[in-house]
């Protein structure tokens, strides 16, 4: 079996609110390993956000563990969690979070800028990831004129630009009508079989059938983590 | 990468034209304002230098005291009690360097078709070594000139030109009240003097050929003034007081009894009007880099706004990589482009509008590599110094609050 990418150990989040310290995830354990695509589900409020956050290295857990490649996250500083956001993890919001004054290419090649790649080797990566998602026809358009669904692959080209073991999706298909929903999961799929690990976040139940495996949070408490069709055979 | 950074900085700039433009404005402003205020101080500064030099360092001035005859008091220089005698005994002071005797005058003066009315001066070689003006053709005239009162005369650069357009001067005979003088030099060109006289508008004879041909004198022996010149300016105050003391010996006053001549201390004059403009020109200075900060306090200004617009575009950027220094450095490039841009612009702004005042009115303008420095070492302070907090609160932003902003 292969080292688990992700271990998390009794991870706890909570938040001070006015009405006092609200926890949003409750002793959180679960293990995901190399080249497995997991899906977690659950109903709004019931804490996957904020472990899928955890997971990006965008917050911090507020007792527990997070083991991300058998480092312990809580002992890294913001600038070494900034490098492992860079070249480790690759993340797809549901609003696809472009730079909308920065063409397709640009906003692809954003990446590489903080790990000092040089300008040509940039525009020649880029590109080649615009090629693989099915944009290569849109280099030097901006993302505004394009649609929800092709933004959503543009997204997905800039979290893929630094070959990142760890492709982490939080409702990527939120914003997308079904049909372009499910292009985009084919494309994780196919992503996924090349060997990227891939952490999906959704609410719809065909959406998650993609994955292999399936994590249910309600209450900030996982409740089940069972297999799915797919990857009962796989 | 600083290229990349160069380039999103420039990208953010033109997204929001019009604001760049304005903070800009504010430092063009400060920067313009600095540059001219220099400018014109420093050239009045030299303007003052030029004419203090011009006039000699070092220097007294004695003037004869005044007389009144039936309530009518003649003004100083007006009594008779100044001596050429005087003169030699002041320059027999210790720290006296050279002790010269004036009779002045004016009269007209004549060569073949042309004349000119000009300032004469009667008086010894040593006023040239006090006043340090030198002869650029011919020579001066010798002790033995005045001894012998010979007809003999320096020419300044006004007179020159006025009476012999582009002729030589020297050894041509001119008259003076009809008598025949023969040029010997002429003098190195003076200027203004700090009154605005032209000094260059003169002719210098032996006293003792102005007194007894050309004015005339009731007292021969006397003079109108005398000009002395110390070694250094540190003992001028000492000499003053020997000075004073000597002539109020040698005129036998007694004490409780008024001084019968003016004593002035030209350099302290002088020094008084260079500090004076000095002040003044640092003052301008003062008041123009006040607006050089108002441009900077425009320049946080905006980088906080932009700071706070684009809270969610740093989230971005931190969900996909960027440190902390990353952030900083683009926020930072932003400020530091838009002033040294404006500084830029300023800079040349100041520098035409100074020349602008120089070629309408006439005021001498000196724009020196130093205030260009200064303004640009300036300007990159500014940047840095206000571009910095609103830079350091982008980069310290939450990665997941800023992600989550609106």
């Amino acid at each position: 079996m292969p080292d688990p990418v992700i271990r998390i150990e009794q991870l706890n989040k909570s938040y001070k609110t006015s009405a006092g310290l609200f926890p949003a995830l409750k002793d959180a354990s679960l293990e995901i390993k190399a080249g497995e695509f997991v899906a977690i589900m659950g109903p709004s409020g019931s804490g996957k956000s904020t472990f899928m956050n955890i997971l990006g290295c965008l917050d911090a857990s507020t007792g527990g563990r997070y083991l991300l490649d058998g480092r312990d996250v809580a002992e890294l500083n913001r600038d070494e969690l900034a490098v492992l956001r860079n070249r480790t993890i690759g993340f797809v919001f549901q609003g696809f979070n472009l730079l909308q004054r920065m063409s397709l290419q640009d906003n692809v090649a954003l990446p590489l800028i903080y790990c000092g790649v040089e300008r040509d080797e940039r525009k020649r990566r880029a590109r080649e990831l615009l090629a693989k998602v099915g944009l290569e026809k849109y280099f030097n358009a901006m993302p505004n004129k394009i649609s929800g669904g092709q933004q959503q692959r543009v997204a997905i080209a800039r979290a893929l630009i630094n070959n990142p073991r760890l492709l982490l999706a939080d409702e990527p298909t939120g914003n997308l009508d079904s049909l372009t929903g499910e292009e985009i999961m084919n494309l994780f799929e196919s992503l996924n079989r090349e060997g990227i690990t891939i952490v999906l976040v959704t609410h719809e139940a065909n959406i998650a059938q993609y994955a292999q495996r399936q994590v249910r949070f309600f209450d900030g408490c996982i409740v089940s983590d069972v297999p799915t069709a797919a990857g009962a055979t796989a | 990468m600083m290229l990349a950074m160069l380039g999103e900085a420039w990208r953010a700039m033109s997204a929001n034209r019009l604001r760049t433009f304005l903070t800009m404005l504010g430092m063009v402003i400060g920067v313009g304002a600095v540059v001219l205020m220099m400018s014109i101080g420093q050239g009045a500064q030299y303007a003052i230098k030029q004419s203090i030099s011009a006039m000699g360092s070092n220097l007294f001035i004695l003037l004869a005291g005044h007389t009144s005859s039936r309530g009518v008091r003649s003004g100083s220089g007006g009594a008779h009690t100044l001596t050429v005698d005087d003169a030699d005994a002041i320059a027999e002071l210790p720290g006296i360097q050279a002790a010269a005797p004036i009779h002045p005058g004016s009269a007209q003066v004549v060569y073949g078709p042309n004349n000119w009315n000009t300032a004469i001066i009667g008086t010894t070689p040593l006023y040239l070594e006090a006043r340090s003006w030198t002869i650029t053709t011919g020579s001066a005239f010798t002790a033995s000139d005045v001894r012998s009162a010979t007809r003999v005369a320096l020419i300044g650069k006004t007179t020159a030109e006025n009476l012999f357009g582009d002729e030589d001067p020297v050894g041509k005979t001119i008259r003076i009240r009809q008598s025949p003088f023969v040029i010997l030099g002429t003098l190195a060109a003076k200027g203004q003097s700090m009154d605005g006289r032209d000094q260059d508008d003169t002719l210098i004879i032996p006293l003792t050929t102005a007194q007894r041909q050309v004015f005339g004198t009731e007292f021969p022996g006397s003079v109108r003034m005398i000009m002395a010149q110390t070694s250094t300016q540190e003992i001028m105050p000492a000499v003053e007081k020997e000075m004073a003391a000597l002539l109020r010996q040698r005129h036998r006053l007694r004490e409780g009894m008024e001084d019968d001549f003016f004593l002035r201390n030209l350099t302290a004059v002088a020094n008084s009007a260079a500090e004076s403009t000095r002040v003044m020109s640092m003052l301008l200075g003062a008041i123009a880099s006040v607006s050089l900060l108002v441009g900077g306090i425009g320049i946080m200004n905006i980088m906080l706004v932009s700071v706070t617009e684009r809270t969610r575009e740093i989230g971005i950027r931190m969900a996909i990589g960027a440190r902390e220094r990353d952030i900083l450095m683009q926020f930072l490039l932003e400020a530091l482009i838009i002033s040294v841009v404006g500084c830029f612009i300023g800079l040349l702004l100041g520098i035409g509008v100074a020349l602008m005042v120089e070629t309408f009115t006439g005021t001498l303008v000196i724009i020196s590599l130093s205030s260009v420095i200064v303004a640009f070492t300036v300007a990159a302070t500014v940047g840095i110094f206000f571009g910095f907090y609103p830079a350091r609160k982008a980069a310290r932003l939450d990665p997941i609050e800023a992600l989550r902003y609106q």
